[in-house]
């Protein structure tokens, strides 16, 4: 039987549920699997029967803290889909600012409905969380094949660094540069390092980590500190805690 | 005929982020018809505050997730320009190829799968796949394409990894432009049975005389950089953005309006092929003229030919830019330097339109001030101004609320909208 799902976006760019019309050869075998009620961006029909619901974006409006839990009393399953939903994201860099001063500066005197940034599991029970910036269609692919199947999906728990090493790349650190490699959850297969630009931890924490090393070893090789602190909090992905120790 | 008729498209479908279309008729009378998009703010401008210069195209790329690479690129140029970084020759043939990757994806997306349902008369591509079987194939070819492009020349085909301030982070794998060059080649015929495909379509017939707005450079079709030129006669450098925008709010809308020498100006395909239509590929040429597109076209719906007409020059400059890039050794990719204050602004033409990113930068290398003007905030107010138009003259010819209906959300897609990028 075909897996009812919706697809849902919030505060967001919308990356993330563009992935899944990606890898166009094998988008047929896909949809095959996909019984497909509500997705705005490419359907015009709408229905509110679905099981499984794809949440893209952060929450920054009350209109949307609605939206959340109107769809959570309807799906069976909950998805944080990409690393807004999961984190918060990008989006949470706004929170450094006044909420007032900020609609100031972009809409004059224009009155702007505007909330602090939170991530899906802030409001909502999140059932599964998918990260990424933007998710990996590949991993997509793989998890929602054991949905269709009835089994657990699970994501990588060693670090980026792993995967990094395994394409044989040069450590970016040898090059005199912070990367989140080591404490960040693989599943991109390294991506950004691959690229030769560092991790900067979209996919969150490693279960495998060892906090205090990384730190120690930034610190052994002089990296600016206020350069890790941008990167640590890029995504919003990692713990204050872990970023006060800066 | 007297009636009244009230449309309210709450979260129009087929089109990127929230907006919702309101038209209301009175005694057969048009009384207001608005384009009013709905879509969370998140604040970019704000967020950029304070960020070091080389991370800025990374949380500019996350603005969209359709035109990533073209964000990214607005930024390095903004950067560059305010550092005087001259990136090396390759950097900037790799970059216009990565451009031409995103907006051929970003185009086989609009053109297959959000427009088509309305010309083929469903609700949306998933009919199609049985109906039109080889249109939807041709689609996701070239849309792989594009994304293919994109992936060899800049890592990923959503939200750049090696696009980089200075030039690129990691050269092209050249194995992979090669494999890039035969799948170009084998992959015209898809485009040359689409084309078939819209030549047989009737493009409503709608005119409302505007100012095309975009990029000049005079000698190539227009990407990255030139000067900002209109159909109207205005001619400026590429720092004087905020003259081409005059930005201004409205508050039934989260994304903001501009103007030029008119009430309203249009952005996108249809403004670059209007603007500079004698410097694409003679084979786009001659798709222009198949279809009967010459400058200046008013009519709106011919967006949607326009951007076909684009997919062909893509096709043929890409080929020639994989050439290019596996004639050279690729060996120098980057532009070290040291960052230092300044201030400017980098203009890109993204699928959409023409894309500003203004940035300032401090002494320390961190951003004081960033503005970011969108394409489609650049189409607002002709959206706007062509539902008003359009639904007058459907009332005159008589039309039925259902197809006032369906040419009032067929004339917003044209434009092919990116809203949340709009609002970002």
């Amino acid at each position: 039987m075909k897996l009812k799902i919706a697809s849902f976006d919030f505060t967001c760019c919308e990356g993330c549920q563009l992935q899944l019309a990606n890898r166009e050869s094998t988008l047929a075998d896909f949809l095959e699997l996909l019984d497909i009620r509500n997705f705005r961006e490419i359907l015009s029909e709408k229905h509110d029967d679905y099981d499984i619901a794809f949440i893209e974006g952060s929450i920054s409006r009350q209109e949307e803290v609605e939206r959340l839990l109107k769809i959570r009393q309807q799906a069976k399953v909950l998805v944080a889909f990409g690393t807004c939903a999961c984190f918060g994201g990008v989006n949470s860099l706004k929170n450094r600012f006044q909420l007032d001063e900020t609609v100031r500066e972009v809409y004059g005197d224009m009155a702007v409905d505007t909330l602090p940034v939170r991530k899906i599991s802030d409001i909502v029970k999140v059932d599964l969380a998918i990260p990424g910036c933007p998710v990996a269609k590949e991993e997509v692919e793989r998890i929602i094949v054991s949905l269709a199947t009835d089994s657990m999906p699970a994501l990588p728990n060693y670090p980026v660094c792993v995967e990094c090493k395994q394409q044989l790349n040069t450590c970016l650190f040898e090059l005199g540069e912070i990367c989140l490699g080591p404490i960040t959850r693989a599943g991109c297969n390294a991506v950004c390092p691959t690229g030769k630009t560092a991790c900067l931890g979209c996919r969150g924490p490693a279960e495998e980590l060892n906090m205090p090393a990384f730190l120690e070893l930034v610190r052994e090789r002089k990296l600016s500190d206020s350069d890790l602190h941008e990167k640590l909090s890029f995504y919003n992905a990692f713990e204050p805690a872990a970023t006060d120790e800066t | 005929m007297k009636r009244d008729y009230s449309l309210d498209i709450h979260h129009l479908t087929r089109v990127e982020g929230h907006a919702n279309i309101q038209i209301t008729i009175r005694d057969g009378e048009l009384v207001d018809a608005r384009w009013a998009i709905v879509e969370t703010p998140r604040f970019f401008e704000v967020m950029l505050k304070g960020m070091s210069a080389e991370r800025v195209p990374f949380l500019t790329s996350r603005i969209c997730g359709i035109c990533s690479i073209s964000h990214s690129l607005a930024s390095i140029r903004a950067v560059e320009r305010a550092m005087e970084i001259e990136p090396p020759v390759m950097a900037e043939k790799t970059r216009l190829l990565a451009m031409h990757g995103e907006t051929l994806q970003s185009h086989a997306l609009h053109l297959f799968f959000l427009i088509a349902p309305d010309f083929a008369g469903t609700s949306s591509v998933l009919p199609l796949i049985q109906s039109h079987p080889d249109l939807v194939r041709a689609g996701l070819q070239l849309k792989e394409l594009g994304n293919e492009i994109s992936t060899v020349t800049t890592g990923r085909c959503t939200h750049p990894v090696s696009l980089v301030v200075g030039g690129l982070s990691k050269a092209p794998d050249k194995e992979k432009l090669l494999h890039l060059r035969t799948m170009i080649q084998e992959r015209k015929p898809a485009l040359e049975s689409a084309c078939t495909f819209f030549r047989s379509l009737t493009i409503p017939d709608f005119i409302r005389e505007t100012e095309f707005i975009s990029l000049s450079n005079g000698s190539t079709y227009p990407a990255i950089g030139g000067h900002l030129v209109s159909t109207d006669g205005v001619d400026r450098e590429e720092n004087d953005y905020l003259l081409m925008t005059n930005e201004y709010t409205r508050d039934f809308s989260t994304s903001k309006f501009t103007r030029l020498s008119r009430e309203s100006s249009a952005a996108g395909a249809l403004a670059r092929f209007n603007n500079n239509s004698h410097l694409l590929h003679p084979k786009a040429r001659e798709c222009a003229e198949s279809f009967g597109l010459q400058p200046v076209c008013h009519n709106p719906f011919m967006n949607n030919i326009a951007q076909l007409v684009e997919c062909v020059h893509i096709l043929e400059d890409a080929e020639e830019l994989v050439n290019s890039l596996l004639e050279s050794d690729l060996a120098e990719i980057i532009t070290p330097y040291t960052p230092k204050a300044g201030a400017a602004t980098g203009a890109v033409e993204a699928p959409r339109g023409i894309l500003y990113h203004h940035i300032e930068i401090d002494e320390q290398g961190k951003v004081a001030k960033a503005d970011c003007i969108i394409p489609t905030t650049q189409n607002n107010a002709n959206i706007h101004l062509d539902l008003q138009a359009l639904v007058q003259q459907a009332l005159k010819e008589g039309k039925s609320d259902g197809e006032i209906t369906k040419l009032c959300e067929m004339v917003v897609r044209s434009y092919d909208p990116c809203i949340s990028c709009s609002v970002h």
